[in-house]
């Protein structure tokens, strides 16, 4: 913290005063962990069960991938996910889109939708457990809940921002109606809405974790890591959390990805001319 | 309402201005277009309200799946009489305070810290994005596991769910400063303690505020989850004993106080931003 803000001449002269190249910098504190980690078993700092050698973990991933458990329960968890998803994602497009069009439907609908959306996620999980079960019906109502949300305020309020000029403009090109739908607000809207899937493809893979937990039932990831816990295999705690994170993080970089695809034409319509 | 006004075209108010703004502006000037808002938002509730009446008091739906609204009205009542509501609430209150407290303090830090000094942020900042792919509920597990099921797992999650995005939130503000207000502040020759308490920190308010309102928002919902699935007492709690003695009139009740506290946070916040970012003005 010697040299305080960040510019770019201080950042340059810090880089060069330190001997670590910078792009190895990023990886010294998780090395230094598991080498504390390692140490901590090595040199038995601790009796604790809990304190599994590393080579263990590892050889509990390599169980876990060979067996096809793994593969078992990724592919039922991610086969909720997508599908409470998408069931989510649709009819909130549906509903963000009908709020944001429509004055007469926002006022109709809105307050309630707002007084709704406040009521923290999870605390309807022991709702849905009485109305749909506990088997994957349950957990695919609770995930598409949970994409419903962010898809609905993001659609909306990407509508409702929607530049007057631009529709001024369809005004004057005399659009018909449907037309000002797909080549007007749409588009314009488009950022917002991605942004909503986006965050309901993030919120989706936290229910989805918490459905597993809560609705305990079949298989999935959510159900090795709690069959971990129960046990106390640490091992397989450990690497169910590296595989949570992972598909976190892949869903996360997909929906980047498209979403960087599906607005490229943005940066390009004004050099196109 | 005319056939033609119903696709709602964002009318042309002002055009730059966010519409939300426009509408509330309208709204002061027409006094009775604001009264038929509020009649419209009516309809709704109270249709639904009345299904869920006519559905339990014929019987159509068993009690034990969804009881009747005065059910849960008269569960309610009784639950904040015996003073049970409120001892829950304030076990509650108590965990999203001391874990909010921690993310608050943690997440300003660590944020600040990784802005103001690069060498830190090239050290700590990948491992801190590698921590916060693992969503909260990824982390419970692991977490009963190393602390048990006690008071600091709890403030342990509720900590994390509100460190990270505070900690991105102040990172990414205080990195997103305006080199030129830097160099103005260079020019006039601050000192360093200048430049951070006049220049940066004033400049990065919004945002971090922002992080600040996300991370109390996320204490919340870690909150409910935590005590949904290892609790003895709190608001999850009661909604998880209700479930498990089929008292759903219970669970709609504590469910209905979660949205109510969730809500009342929500508007909280949005009052003290109002007096926090009050000195920016818009422009000349």
């Amino acid at each position: 913290m010697a040299d305080a803000i960040t510019t770019p001449t201080t950042r340059s002269a810090s880089a060069r005063a330190v001997r670590m190249p910078r792009a190895l910098r990023g990886w010294v504190l998780p090395v230094a962990l598991i080498v504390l980690w390692w140490a901590a078993v090595r040199f038995g700092w601790s009796t604790s069960p809990l304190l599994v050698p590393v080579s263990k973990v590892w050889a509990t991933a390599v169980q876990q991938v060979r067996s096809g458990a793994l593969f078992v329960a990724l592919s039922a968890s991610l086969w909720r996910d997508l599908a409470g998803f998408a069931l989510g994602a649709s009819v909130g497009l549906v509903f963000g889109t009908a709020l944001g069009l429509s004055r007469l439907f926002e006022q109709l609908f809105g307050p309630t939708f707002h007084t709704i959306k406040q009521i923290s996620l999870f605390a309807w999980i022991p709702l849905i457990s009485v109305w749909f079960g506990l088997g994957d019906t349950a957990k695919v109502v609770f995930l598409s809940l949970a994409a419903f949300f962010p898809v609905v305020l993001n659609t909306f309020e990407g509508i409702r921002g929607v530049p007057a000029d631009l529709l001024e403009v369809a005004r004057v090109l005399k659009y018909s109606r449907w037309q000002v739908l797909l080549r007007v607000v749409l588009p314009s809207a488009s950022p917002s809405i991605f942004a909503g899937i986006h965050l309901a493809l993030i919120y989706a893979w936290l229910a989805t974790l918490g459905a597993e937990y809560m609705l305990v039932s079949g298989k999935g990831i959510g159900n090795t890591m709690t069959d971990g816990r129960e046990n106390f295999w640490m091992d397989l705690v450990i690497f169910g959390v590296i595989v949570v994170g992972l598909v976190g993080f892949t869903l996360n970089w997909i929906a980047s990805r498209i979403e960087s695809r599906l607005l490229a034409w943005r940066g390009r319509s004004v050099a196109a001319f | 309402m005319a056939a033609n006004d119903s696709l709602a075209l964002p009318r042309p108010a002002s055009a730059g201005a966010a519409p939300e703004h426009g509408g509330k502006a309208q709204r002061h000037w027409r006094p009775g277009l604001h009264h038929a808002a509020w009649l419209l938002a009516w309809p709704v509730p109270l249709a639904l309200l009345l299904a869920w009446y006519v559905a339990a008091r014929f019987a159509w739906i068993p009690p034990q799946v969804l009881p009747a609204p005065d059910a849960v009205w008269h569960t309610l009542a009784e639950l904040y009489q015996s003073g049970e509501l409120q001892a829950n609430l304030a076990v509650s209150a108590l965990r999203v305070a001391g874990g909010f407290a921690l993310g608050l303090a943690g997440g300003l830090a660590l944020g600040v810290a990784m802005g103001l000094s690069p060498g830190f942020r090239d050290y700590v900042y990948p491992t801190f994005k590698a921590f916060s792919q693992v969503p909260v509920l990824g982390w419970l597990p692991l977490l009963m596991l190393l602390v048990g099921i006690d008071e600091a797992l709890k403030i342990i999650l509720i900590a994390k769910a509100s460190l990270v995005p505070i900690a991105l939130n102040t990172y990414k503000g205080i990195q997103n400063v305006p080199t030129r207000y830097i160099e103005v502040a260079r020019v006039l020759k601050f000192t360093r303690w200048q430049l951070l308490s006049r220049v940066v920190f004033p400049a990065a308010a919004a945002p971090v505020w922002n992080g600040i309102r996300y991370g109390l928002t996320h204490a919340w919902l870690a909150l409910v989850v935590v005590e949904l699935l290892a609790s003895s007492e709190g608001l999850g709690y009661m909604i998880v004993y209700g479930r498990q003695l089929f008292q759903l009139d219970m669970v709609i009740a504590a469910v209905i106080v979660v949205g109510a506290v969730g809500f009342a946070l929500d508007k909280l916040l949005a009052l003290a931003e109002r007096a926090v970012l009050r000195w920016r003005k818009p422009g000349l």
